[in-house]
Formats: structure tokens, C-alpha cells, sequence
């Protein structure tokens, strides 16, 4: 699905990513860990495609496409979804005409006809019940005055009607109370298939309980430092990061 | 809004040079340019005007001779010269048209690439369009309709000779000769516009509406429109523009009065899309604009309009509150881009008492333009718990175009109430890349933010007019995040 080799990015000079490497496979679920300012939202941003960061080094294949050289836009197109840590409001805007235009040009960009008003609704109402949705929130402005649960399921919410072949969840569950996590979690469980991958970024064990992954990674200075099953999480729940940082003092 | 289709906005988007640039090659009947008494005795005469109406132009040319050009507005642009604009010009032809298939090929074709042919105008919409070729009502539909509900909907010159006492009643009452330097010029040399009369009582059943289009080079256009709604009546009104491409500005001075008597309603929208220039800022409309209504007893007038066109724009169409429980209301989206320079708000006085002004203006800079919203709220000693609010937004494109505003209020009734509220923004880069992290192109992004951000004003639009200005406003920014 993506293989991510040698991966080096910076900002505003800094570096943030050192040579990191990650390779995910269709079906699998991965969780990436790590302290505060390891790098771990900065992988999700340069993997969408923010222009604030510059890759100095490395490669991202994406279904057997150089993914960097893509545009953000393209790179959604391709089937990479992210859902933000903190969404986006962008006022006057309905959720539903965001996200008509946004399958609308993916469906364009695959030389697909668009959807019509009726396939496109009943998508909706289908696809806002998993993560239980309010219908209503579906007619409301894009993120406008929801709650910070409501602006979760509502990245999951756009993430089942996009349906794509790789989704980044970054942070998604900080800042929601344990039934947010429940649905949210939910939610993305029953995307799951063999078909697509998913790669979960995370400060806490607790998503892990409901997100089961294949591979946990632990990202220390812009690098996997280990990886392991979903054991490791709970290690390191219970050591917390100091151990990693003991035994890589010099990343 | 729900009809907004995306495919039609690709469309318009894959030919973002001024859509409407093109001449029509119709033989005009422009008299020499310049101005002086014998040219006004002149058009006067061509539309065999009354005695009054000469002497009312003689009067408001010799008041604009003593009256000097304002310059207070944020806008800089050649002055023109007024002795090199030729003041009349009339399609040649040598009758009017008795109906529809009588109308001169070439200007049906103008108005199918305008896209509002009339057959297809009368059969959709029932709209009545008066459509206005340079200085010449050519077409007048459904004016039996109307005929039949006492609705007098025509030319001005046609209201002139046909309806004299209520032209010579209501002309110049709520906007005076003397009013500014444009309007007396526009009292002196007008050559057409629109008259519409409500009677009492009576609901119009349609939007009335009307297209101008300046056609002749270097032909100073000056409508004048006048429209008035009897007790107890209402009208929406809609005002549409294009004008084809030009290299030399072009002079746009119309004068606006509206009339709502007492209970009456009138909602006069207006899209505006005129020749704004080209990249580098050559040419270009210039639109020096007096648009102004009364509101009598319990009465109401709403403007609304959605900017995107003129080089400069000069332009404040406002309301005076002079009946007890009256309401004003200004809904605007101003667009500038490249060199377009905007100077554009609304005046609210309020005279009678519990009087309501709302004012809500949408700016939008994007190139190296200048937009400034430019307001006046006065309350009188007399309009006792007068209300207005006014809420003012400045959305920036690039950081090289400027987003100013000049709100005014002058307040002498301790009982009113007051609210104002401003911001200026620039396009977020996070909404953007939000947009394109769904799959959604950069300019479709934008149009998508740029008309949430408008909604407000969007929403008063009329449906077929709110579609036509997403998809302007979209254009009108293409390319144009910096």
C-alpha cells in the first residue's frame, strides 16, 4: 500500500523527520506512538501533502506511485485520506455540498460520472449512521459551531463517504470522552477491509482498545525507534517514554 | 442553491477572460461628443421630451458646471473628459419594434451570448426583461401581464411620454440634481432607463428585470431608474450587467431612486459584471453610481448586490428611514481583482421612529486592488428607538491588495441602538488545504470558501441571480491566491 523509506522533513529549517522509515500493507492497521513533538502529526501532514514542509531526503510510494511528486489535491484523489487532528471550519460552506464536490472531482479524476443528488443522499444517510451522526449536522457549515466529538465522527463521517485506500487518523481521539471514542473507533472498524490500510497516530493506549492494530511503531526524533504487536502499546502505557529515550539517547 | 452544479463552473472556469468581451456590430446613431446646452436641447429633442424636461436638464447642467468632481473616495483613476464622451447613442433603426421577431438578429444573438435570450427568459422564468441596448429600450416583455394588475413596467422615455405626471411626481425627490457631481451630470444628459410603477395594494407576481449593456465605444451610458411601489404593494427588481471588452474606460453615471410609500416593499437586487479591465489595469468601466430609496410609513426597501466588474466602482445605494417603523436593508458582495478599485457601502438615515437598518457587506481583494466599504448610519433627533446593525467583513486573496473601511455613525437620539462588527480575514491556508485534502482542486476551493463566505448576501438573491453570482464570483477570482 505505501512504503515510506528514509523519510527527511523539515520546517522553517528545523528538522522534524530523520530518516524514517515505514512500509503498510493492504488490510493491515498500523499505530504510530511517540512523545510530544516526535515528529508524529508532521509524518501525516507531509504524507497529505502541506506546503509548509520541505522533504529533503527520502521517497513515498503510494500504490506504486511516487506519492511526493503529487499534488495534495491528487494525492486524495489516489485514495489517501487524513483526518485532522483539528478540523477545519469553513463557514457558509454545508457539509453535504463539501463533500458532493469533493467526490464529485475524485470521481472526475478517475473518469467516473458524477454522482446524482439521489445515489449521493442515500450515501449520506448511510454512511452518517455508522458513526451516528446527526442528520442534521450533514446541512450544517463544514465543522461551524460542532462540537469537538461532532468534528471527529465528522472526519470519519467524510472518511466513509470517501472510501479511500489509505486513511491517516492523526490524534483522532484526543479531546473526545470515551462514547465519542466508542463510535469513532467503531466507525472505523467497519471501514476496515482487506482492500484498504489504515495508519493510526496516537498519544494514548486507550483508541488501541477499540482500533485493534497489526504493527505498533514508536516514533522518537523523527524516526521508528521500535516496532512491535499491539503489546507494545500497553508497555508503553504502563512505562510511558522514557525507556525509549533512555535507549536512544543520540536519535 | 441546491441547482449550483459544479459542471457549470468548470464550464464558465475554462474561459476565465472577460466572458461578455465582444462588440456587436450594430450601426449606432451617436451624436458628436462633447457637452453644452445645445447638445442636451439635442437629445431632448431626438426623444421628444416636454417642455419640462428640457428645462429640468438645462437647470441640473448648469448646477453641475458650478460642481467640481469629488475625490474623498479611496479610489484613483483618470479623470475623464467630459468634453470627449459623446452623450446619446441609439441603435439605427428607424422604427420600434412592433414584437419579438421583429428584433434586429444581431442583438438576439448579443443577448444569447449574454445568456438571457428572451424566448428562453419568458418560457423558464417569467421574468419581464427590459432589455437596454446602449441608450434604447429595444424589448419589453410581458407588459400585458402586467398591464392587466395596473403595473406600469417601461422605458424611462416611454414613461416620460406616456406617463408624464407620475415621471415629473417622483423624479428627483429622493435623489436631488444637486445631490453630487455624477447625479446632476446624469439629470442633465440621461438618455433611458427603466420606470416601474406598483399600484396600491398590488403584489407583482414577478421579478421584474433588467439588462444593460454599454455598446458603443466611448459612449458615456446614463440610465436613469425610477420605481415606485403604492401603498400597500411590492416588487423585487432585478438589475443585471455586462459590457463588452474595451481598451478605453468608459463612463458609467446612473442615478437609482426608489419610492416605497407607505406599507410597501421593494427588493431591488443587482448584479453587477462590467468590464473591470484587464490584468494590468487598462481599461475598464467606470461606475459612479447614486442608487438611494425612501421609506415611508412601515415601509421597506432591501438592496442587495453582488460586485465583481467596473475598473472603479463608486457606488452606495441607501435608504432613507423617514416613516415610524420603516426598514432599510443593504446586503452586498464587493469582488476587486488585479488593479479594480471598489469604493462601495450604504447610507442608513433614519428620521421616524423605530426605524430598523440592517447592513451587511461582504469585501473581497484579491490581485493588487483596493475595496473599501464606505458606511453611513445617522440617527435623527426625531427616530426615537431607532436600530441598526452592521456587520462588515474584509476577506483578503494576496498580499498585495488592500481591504479598508470607513464606517461612519452619527447618532442623536440617546434611545437608539447601535451594533457594528468587522473583520478582516485572510483565505485561510488551512481551509484550503483542507479542501484539497478531500480531493478538491484549488480553485474550486476557493470558490467553495469564497461563496460559504458570501452566504449571507447570496441568500437574498433571487434563485436564477444567486446561481449566476456564485458562479461570477468564482471567476472573478480565478488565479487569484498569492
Amino acid at each position: 500500500m505505501i512504503t515510506i523509506k528514509n523519510l527527511h522533513a523539515s520546517i522553517d529549517g528545523k528538522e522534524i523527520l530523520r530518516g524514517l522509515n515505514l512500509t503498510v500493507n493492504t488490510g493491515e492497521v498500523h499505530a504510530i506512538m511517540g512523545p510530544n513533538g516526535a515528529g508524529k502529526s508532521t509524518l501525516a501532514s507531509v504524507l497529505a501533502g502541506r506546503d509548509a514542509y520541505e522533504i529533503t531526503a527520502g521517497e513515498v510510494i503510494f500504490e506504486g506511485t511516487d506519492l511526493l511528486s503529487l499534488s495534495t489535491e491528487d494525492r486524495a484523489r489516489e485514495g489517501l485520506f487524513l483526518a485532522f487532528q483539528y478540523p477545519v471550519e469553513i463557514p457558509g460552506v454545508s457539509n453535504v455540498n463539501f463533500l458532493r464536490t469533493a467526490i464529485n472531482e475524485i470521481r472526475a479524476y478517475k473518469g467516473e460520472e458524477s454522482l446524482s443528488a439521489k445515489d449521493f443522499m442515500s450515501l449520506v444517510r448511510e454512511k452518517s449512521a455508522l458513526v451516528e451522526l446527526d442528520s442534521k449536522l450533514a446541512s450544517r457549515s463544514v465543522n461551524e459551531g460542532f462540537s469537538g466529538g461532532e468534528k471527529k465522527r465528522n472526519e470519519i463521517f467524510q472518511m466513509a463517504m470517501l472510501a479511500p485506500k489509505l486513511a491517516i487518523l492523526d490524534e483522532t481521539d484526543s479531546g473526545l470522552d470515551i462514547d465519542a471514542l466508542r463510535i469513532v473507533a467503531n466507525g472505523v472498524n467497519q471501514l476496515k477491509s482487506p482492500e484498504n490500510a489504515a495508519i493510526v497516530i496516537t498519544h494514548y493506549q486507550r483508541l488501541l482498545d477499540y482500533i485493534v492494530p497489526d504493527f505498533v511503531h514508536v516514533l522518537y526524533k523523527g524516526q521508528i525507534v521500535k516496532t512491535g504487536g499491539k503489546e507494545l502499546a500497553l508497555e508503553l502505557e504502563e512505562k510511558g517514554y522514557d525507556w525509549i529515550k533512555d535507549a536512544h539517547p543520540t536519535v | 442553491m441546491a441547482n449550483y452544479t459544479e459542471e457549470n463552473l468548470a464550464e464558465e472556469l475554462e474561459n476565465q477572460e472577460y466572458k461578455f468581451g465582444f462588440v456587436t456590430p450594430i450601426d449606432s446613431d451617436t451624436i458628436p461628443i462633447g457637452l453644452s446646452e445645445d447638445v442636451i436641447r439635442l437629445i431632448s429633442n431626438k426623444k421628444e421630451e416636454p417642455l419640462w424636461l428640457l428645462e429640468h436638464r438645462l437647470h441640473a447642467y448648469n448646477v453641475w458646471k458650478t460642481m467640481e468632481e469629488p475625490n474623498w473616495a479611496h479610489v484613483k483613476y483618470k479623470k475623464p473628459d467630459f468634453q470627449n464622451i459623446a452623450y446619446y447613442s441609439a441603435p439605427k433603426q428607424s422604427k420600434k419594434y412592433e414584437s419579438w421577431d421583429d428584433v434586429d438578429p444581431e442583438m438576439k444573438a448579443t443577448m444569447a451570448k449574454l445568456g438571457i435570450s428572451m424566448e428562453e427568459q419568458q418560457r423558464l422564468t417569467g421574468v419581464a426583461v427590459d432589455f437596454v441596448m446602449d441608450s434604447v429600450s429595444v424589448a419589453t416583455s410581458f407588459k400585458e401581464k402586467l398591464g392587466e394588475l395596473g403595473i406600469i413596467f417601461c422605458s424611462f422615455s416611454e414613461a416620460v411620454q406616456n406617463h408624464p405626471d407620475l415621471v415629473r411626481k417622483y423624479m428627483g425627490t429622493v435623489v436631488p440634481t444637486s445631490d453630487n457631481f455624477y447625479a446632476a451630470l446624469n439629470n442633465a444628459v440621461f438618455t433611458d432607463g427603466s420606470f416601474c410603477y406598483i399600484p396600491k395594494g398590488v403584489r407583482c407576481p414577478m421579478e421584474l428585470s433588467t439588462y444593460f449593456r454599454i455598446n458603443a465605444g466611448g459612449t458615456g451610458q446614463f440610465e436613469r431608474t425610477l420605481v415606485v411601489a403604492d401603498e400597500g404593494s411590492y416588487v423585487s427588481y432585478l438589475e443585471g450587467c455586462t459590457a463588452p471588452q474595451r481598451d478605453e474606460n468608459q463612463l458609467h453615471a446612473a442615478v437609482v431612486e426608489l419610492i416605497a410609500l407607505d406599507n410597501a416593499e421593494i427588493k431591488y437586487s443587482t448584479v453587477q459584471n462590467w468590464y473591470p479591465g484587464d490584468k494590468n489595469g487598462l481599461g475598464g468601466i467606470f461606475n459612479f453610481v447614486t442608487k438611494r430609496g425612501i421609506c415611508h410609513t412601515n415601509s421597506k426597501i432591501s438592496w442587495t448586490q453582488v460586485e465583481t466588474g467596473s475598473a472603479v466602482t463608486w457606488k452606495y445605494p441607501s435608504c432613507i428611514l423617514k416613516g415610524d417603523h420603516s426598514i432599510g436593508e443593504f446586503y452586498s458582495v464587493a469582488v476587486t481583482n488585479n488593479y479594480q478599485q471598489a469604493d462601495t457601502g450604504t447610507k442608513m438615515i433614519h428620521l421616524g421612529k423605530n426605524t430598523k437598518s440592517t447592513i451587511i457587506s461582504k469585501g473581497i481583494s484579491a490581485g493588487k486592488s483596493q475595496n473599501s466599504y464606505r458606511g453611513l448610519v445617522q440617527i435623527h433627533k426625531s427616530a426615537k428607538n431607532a436600530r441598526n446593525f452592521s456587520q462588515c467583513d474584509s476577506l483578503l486573496m494576496s498580499s498585495e491588495c488592500g481591504a479598508h473601511t470607513f464606517p461612519y455613525i452619527e447618532c442623536k437620539n440617546s434611545t437608539a441602538k447601535i451594533e457594528h462588527e468587522a473583520t478582516t480575514s485572510k483565505i485561510g491556508e488551512d481551509q484550503l488545504f483542507y479542501c484539497k485534502q478531500r480531493g478538491i482542486g484549488e480553485e474550486k476551493a476557493i470558490g467553495l470558501i469564497v461563496n460559504g463566505y458570501c452566504k449571507e448576501v447570496l441568500n437574498q438573491l433571487p434563485m436564477e441571480f444567486a446561481v449566476e453570482a456564485q458562479k461570477l464570483l468564482t471567476i472573478s477570482l480565478e488565479g487569484s491566491v498569492g
